[in-house]
């Protein structure tokens, strides 16, 4: 009976997830096709919740739809982007396109239903089972090697980053707060010595 | 919990480059342009350095970090090579970049990362370090095409290199996936048991051979696309002809050697023995590559876009050596060092040329070159013949040792294709010397030479004449590293 109601909350997510996917690419707007995309986030970290695979699916929900859809999102609304130019060429490549994915399709299919995938069933744990845990425990020991290159890509990438936007205007008004601190009072004002009054005009003297 | 902290001295280059990287990066800020001299030089000794380290301990075959790394000798000889290249690849740009404003420390850190992602490649004995390794080198290559902002034509090439890197790399994590599906690992070694006769009798289990196949396309596709094959070129002559000229030197010159490491991990050490299934899909794309590469050169006008189409031709050149494994696996290597080796020389000449304002890339520019400088001409000279195949220069005997090899292999057909190939190539590499000693100067402006670049650029061409007239040596070094690492 678990199974099958599995099943179900499988195919219903599956079907969720084709036409989200199909609609990032065939809605109209930008902004309605980055939000199609956060639902197909959505049901994919479903299909990997009933896989037990929990910490990648909280990860993908807090990492893609929290994190890069949001800024996505933010970019979209802010570009002022013809929408008319975006789609003028989208009929032109669909008979390549169709064909390519096409075969592709054809390709997943055969392989799919090859007797391989058929008797793979995940082993199972019980309720009190982290993989959190699981995973760390790989990342930190087996995999510590490539856990170490990705962190020299993330530098990689923000060195790029600033490498490539920052730039020095000459008419740039940037405040050093060293200076600000290291300001004198000497360097701010002026002791200016004046008389208290200006003497008094002297009546009847007009030019 | 267990972590061997031993496992850390087998990656001691890596960490070295890491270390000096970061410290590049660093000590930069505090450095004004007049001393950024500093940051070059440290540069130059981080790659000395890491040069002394793999030397040291050269000869060692040991698997580290749970076999996802490896020293070998294929990979030590490999990034000896890769250290050379980009040492001198840093001396032929250091007055290009500092004319063009790209005389700055992300220049080299970038530099510096890539060399590293290039090692890691050059020693991954995983799919997962395999791929992070070349993600690193390919981070640092898009970002140093487009360093230089102000240039329009750059910054196209980099979003192309970028999008269509991006793509390749989705279709080798794609075929990756299928071949962990079908073995069930990602360790190149284990792989290569699981799919080994004699195991599977004893095991009992079967790969899919139908996934593993899938697999192998996109893998092979991925791995075209690093080397830029056809039909996986089209990046090439856009991102030669776009980047700045120190950064197309750097992009065809030492990270040839990882994509071809990479190759060799992937399918001679793991899929070997699929090859021959492999093998038919690089002879299309190496028969492809020649025609291709060939044929375009000869309508460039422009001398980087046909440098590109004669990268095209050499990596198909270069791939002949796979028909024959794992023998020819040690030609293709010599191949690609000359390859290297040309490379670096032929751009080293054209920055040159080149000066404040002035890009020295279209053929004409090398009009009349042995009037203004004999030596120049000469050895671009040197560098053409050696590109065309003819003795005796490196690249006669490199494209003689993959040929051999091809032929040993009994594909006769495919080896009296490539030299017919070879010859409709010379006309393009002959015209530029026909330019050169025919022609008059269209343009007088003195050029300037520092000694050090001369000096380097002396060796450069000496080495492609003295290692074509004794290519021994190296093709020694090649056979031995690559029979001491195969399986």
């Amino acid at each position: 009976m678990a199974m099958i109601f599995q099943d179900v909350v499988f195919y219903v997510l599956a079907a969720i997830l084709v036409f989200a996917g199909l609609r990032v690419i065939t809605a109209r707007n930008p902004v309605h096709a980055a939000l199609f995309l956060v639902l197909a986030f959505f049901t994919a970290a479903g299909i990997w919740l009933l896989l037990e695979a929990e910490f990648l699916a909280i990860a993908l929900v807090m990492v893609y739809v929290g994190a890069v859809m949001v800024l996505f999102l933010f970019v979209v609304m802010m570009l002022d982007i013809n929408l008319e130019q975006l789609r003028k060429n989208f009929w032109d490549a669909i008979i390549p396109a169709l064909i390519v994915g096409g075969l592709i399709f054809a390709e997943m299919v055969m392989i799919l239903v090859s007797k391989k995938f058929g008797g793979l069933v995940p082993a199972t744990h019980d309720a009190n089972y982290s993989n959190t845990a699981a995973l760390g425990n790989l990342l930190y020991t087996d995999y510590v090697l490539p856990f170490e290159i990705a962190a020299v890509v993330l530098l990689v990438a923000i060195v790029a980053a600033i490498a490539l936007t920052l730039r020095r205007r000459a008419n740039a008004k940037r405040i050093d707060p060293a200076d600000q601190i290291h300001v004198k009072r000497a360097d701010r004002i002026r002791m200016v010595n004046m008389p208290v009054e200006k003497d008094a005009p002297v009546e009847g003297e007009k030019t | 919990m267990n972590f061997p902290v031993f496992d850390l001295f087998a990656a001691l280059p890596e960490i070295f480059v890491l270390s000096m990287g970061i410290v590049v990066l660093l000590f930069d800020l505090m450095l004004s342009d007049r001393t950024r001299y500093i940051s070059y030089m440290l540069t130059l000794l981080t790659l000395v350095g890491a040069g002394y380290l793999t030397l040291a301990t050269y000869g060692t075959t040991e698997s580290a970090f749970h076999g996802l790394f490896v020293r070998d000798p294929f990979g030590d000889v490999l990034k000896l090579m890769i250290y050379l290249g980009a040492f001198v690849a840093m001396v032929y740009s250091r007055s290009y970049i500092a004319l063009r404003g790209m005389y700055r420390g992300e220049f080299f850190a970038l530099t510096l990362f890539a060399v590293l992602g290039t090692m890691i490649m050059v020693s991954g004995h995983n799919f997962i370090t395999l791929y992070m390794g070349l993600e690193l080198l390919s981070l640092c290559l898009y970002s140093l095409v487009a360093l230089d902002r102000e240039n329009p034509r750059a910054t196209e090439a980099a979003m192309k290199y970028f999008v269509l890197g991006a793509l390749a790399s989705g279709m080798l994590l794609y075929g990756m996936s299928m071949i962990y599906g079908a073995t069930g690992t990602l360790d190149i070694a284990y792989i290569n048991q699981s799919l080994d006769t004699q195991n599977i009798a004893t095991l009992g289990t079967t790969p899919d051979k139908a996934m593993l196949i899938l697999g192998l396309v996109f893998v092979v596709a991925g791995i075209a696309f690093k080397l830029g094959a056809v039909p996986f070129q089209m990046w090439i002559p856009d991102v030669y002809h776009g980047a700045p000229t120190a950064v197309t030197m750097l992009v065809g010159s030492f990270p040839k050697f990882a994509a071809f490491a990479f190759a060799v991990r992937l399918l001679v050490q793991g899929l070997h023995e699929m090859a021959a299934d492999w093998q038919g899909m690089l002879m299309i794309m190496a028969v492809l590559s020649i025609i291709v590469g060939n044929v375009a050169a000869i309508a460039q006008t422009n001398i980087k876009r046909m440098l590109a189409y004669s990268t095209i031709s050499h990596i198909g050149f270069m791939l002949y050596g796979f028909f024959a494994t794992p023998e020819g696996i040690a030609n293709a290597m010599f191949y690609i060092t000359a390859y290297v080796i040309m490379t670096l020389g032929a751009f080293g000449i054209i920055m040159l040329l080149s000066r404040k304002g002035f890009e020295a890339d279209n053929l004409d520019d090398f009009k009349g070159l042995s009037k203004r400088s004999p030596r120049l001409a000469f050895v671009m000279l040197l560098l053409m013949f050696s590109m065309a195949g003819v003795p005796p220069t490196i690249g006669f005997d490199a494209k003689f040792a993959v040929l051999q090899a091809a032929l040993q292999a009994g594909h006769v057909g495919l080896v009296i294709f490539a030299v017919l190939m070879a010859t409709v190539g010379a006309f393009y590499y002959l015209r530029v010397v026909k330019l050169m000693y025919f022609d008059e100067p269209q343009d007088d402006t003195p050029i300037v030479v520092q000694s050090d670049v001369a000096l380097v650029l002396g060796i450069n061409g000496f080495a492609v004449l003295a290692l074509g007239i004794l290519p021994q040596g190296l093709l020694h070094l090649c056979v031995t590293a690559v029979t001491n690492s195969m399986p």
